[in-house]
């Protein structure tokens, strides 16, 4: 796996089978380590499940939000789409509206989900005896 | 060198994200998690932009620009309209992900036909039929929630409404076969083009039997497509940071709806083919039955004598705007050493925790904002329930009627209070179209009038009422 060459990443063995995808890539295009990604799919949405059920009740609302500006990662596919060098007009029209939704969402969610989160006030001054 | 920089930073991306999410276990802890979430949208932004084949700077920071103007006027919507605007941020990741999945598509199946196989087509067909039900259904949804004249509010039901919708599907799902099945073959440009309007008029389809009541499943649903789509992207263009950071939407999406469907005793199949509004004909044929009725003075000197209130808030008490009002009364309650409480039903609001969101603007304490489960524990020590904009949330026909249509359904047991005080601005009934048992019973008096002005006038009531 040339786990040796890969230095920081070598401990990471998906990254690392990322990296080997890719020097394959070179040889026989359309050869997509398909496998690797779905293992990250799978990982990743494992996780997404324990973080996600621990969250307070009571942030339902800003967690939706912010997951909305997570989900705009989008924006790192449509930069590819809208910039790349060799991509013809027309295709770059199509990445540059994606960008624009993509990167609506990531302004607007985090900036929303912080104004919502600054109104949690933790009881304070007006003296109350409960918990 | 680059690459290894890139993975890097999206690899750094990604672990930033899921501690951005694991702030919001608590609300201590959220605003550093929302900021560890920008760290690790910027890093992406700029790894992506760095790369070497990126040499259209100025397209890029155009749209990006565009894309801070319509945000941040976005970002500052009243805390009532956060609904649409979710519905509608759906609608932009639904349309980012299926713009560049058409892209690819062009791209590959006209320039390197080689490039398209099998597993990217597959991609690319569940990336963009994702994507575009996501654009249209969502704004159904943000259309029904802000309540735009030319989408209907009500369920609008036909009949085959369901057999024609998942025929609808159906259909895109075997064009989406028959490319994956021969991405280059004759016509794939045909199918493509059948799949993207397919997924357009399903999402349409899907929401216009769908009612207010049930709008807190749809939006958490159209959350988990929206990141579906974003994962799907990242399968097609081999990119392990889109898709983690979709499929932690994708599980966030999933776990909300599943959440909701619990609060309204409902499986997904029921709230998406059940057409809930449909219930609304079927009128109970009661004898004409006699609301007990309470003026403020009498409220209030009843609340003067509690020990612990509990306020059950349902939406009317926003669609009323009454919750600085609500903080009024909780401040003059609590300054007269009376225990108060909001009790928070899940489908309180318009979308998950949306209840929360609004109490929390008029500035009442987060710790006393208190879960169904939690509360119903209390609510036979509870001296007076005060039910503001509340009816089916508090409807005890759901723990004992079978034939009502929200049987089953969890509620807050406010007719376990000593005392039960329901404001409500008319005698129709609520959303499901049912009559209420609690407003019957001995113990329950109607405070009639709109809720802003009744919990204001108990407010300044017990205010005068301090000062002697």
């Amino acid at each position: 796996m040339g786990l040796n060459k890969e230095g920081i990443v070598g401990l990471l063995l998906l990254a690392d089978a990322t990296s080997t995808a890719e020097i394959a890539t070179k040889h026989a295009v359309a050869s997509v380590d398909y496998w690797s990604l779905l293992f990250v799919f799978a990982m990743a949405s494992l996780l997404g499940f324990g973080v996600i059920v621990r969250v307070s009740r009571l942030l339902h609302t800003p967690l939706m939000s912010l997951t909305n500006a997570i989900s705009a990662i989008a924006v790192v596919g449509s930069i590819i789409v809208t910039g790349h060098e060799d991509y013809p007009l027309g295709i770059r029209i199509l990445g540059a509206i994606a960008l624009f939704a993509s990167m609506t969402n990531v302004v607007s969610g985090f900036l929303i989900t912080d104004r919502m989160l600054k109104m949690f006030k933790q009881p304070g001054g007006s003296g109350e005896s409960k918990r | 060198m680059m690459h290894h920089l890139v993975q890097l930073a999206y690899l750094v991306a990604t672990v930033l994200f899921v501690f951005s999410l694991h702030g919001m276990n608590d609300p201590k802890t959220a605003r550093r998690g929302v900021r560890a979430g920008i760290l690790a949208m910027a890093l992406a932004i700029a790894a992506t932009w760095a790369q070497p084949s990126i040499t259209h700077h100025g397209w890029i920071l155009a749209a990006i620009i565009a894309g801070i103007a319509v945000g941040i006027p976005l970002s500052k919507v009243p805390l009532t309209a956060v609904p649409q605007r979710t519905a509608i941020s759906h609608a932009f990741g639904g349309l980012a992900a299926g713009l560049v999945g058409t892209a690819k598509f062009v791209l590959w199946s006209v320039y390197e036909p080689e490039e398209l196989s099998q597993f990217r087509m597959a991609a690319i067909v569940l990336e963009v039929l994702l994507g575009f039900l996501t654009v249209t259904g969502s704004l159904m949804a943000a259309g029904k929630l802000q309540e735009v004249k030319w989408i209907p509010q009500r369920p609008v039901t036909y009949p085959f409404q369901n057999v024609s919708n998942i025929g609808l599907l159906a259909l895109a799902v075997l064009f989406g076969v028959l490319l994956v099945l021969n991405p280059t073959g004759p016509g794939a440009g045909f199918l493509f083009a059948g799949v993207i309007l397919l997924a357009l008029a399903f999402g349409v389809l899907l929401i216009i039997p769908i009612g207010g009541a049930d709008m807190p499943t749809v939006i958490s649903i159209l959350n988990s497509y929206a990141g579906l789509s974003a994962v799907a992207m990242g399968f097609v263009l081999d990119n392990k940071l889109l898709i983690t950071a979709g499929a932690l939407d994708g599980a966030s999406g999933l776990i909300l709806s599943i959440m909701m469907c619990r609060a309204m005793n409902r499986s997904f199949t029921n709230v998406l083919f059940g057409a809930f509004g449909q219930v609304q004909a079927v009128a109970v044929d009661s004898e004409v039955r006699h609301y007990k009725s309470e003026t403020i003075e009498g409220a209030a000197q009843v609340l003067e004598q509690a020990s612990l209130v509990v306020i059950i808030p349902g939406y009317g008490l926003a669609v009323a705007q009454a919750q600085h009002r609500v903080r009024e009364l909780y401040d003059q309650l609590t300054k007269a050493g009376i225990t108060v409480k909001f009790a928070i039903h899940p489908v309180a609001g318009r979308m998950p925790g949306h209840m929360n969101v609004l109490l929390a603007e008029a500035e009442i304490p987060y710790s006393d904002l208190i879960e169904m489960d939690e509360i119903n524990a209390d609510m036979p020590q509870c001296d007076v329930a005060l039910v503001i904009g509340a009816n089916d949330v508090v409807n005890p026909a759901a723990r004992s009627v079978k034939s009502s249509p929200i049987y089953g359904m969890p509620i807050i047991d406010a007719d376990k209070a000593k005392t039960v005080f329901a404001i409500k601005r008319s005698k129709s009934p609520g959303f499901a179209g049912i009559d209420n048992e609690l407003y019957f019973q001995d113990r329950t008096f109607m405070l009639f009038g709109d809720a802003k002005a009744v919990v204001g006038e108990l407010a300044k009531h017990l205010a005068g009422g301090d000062g002697h």
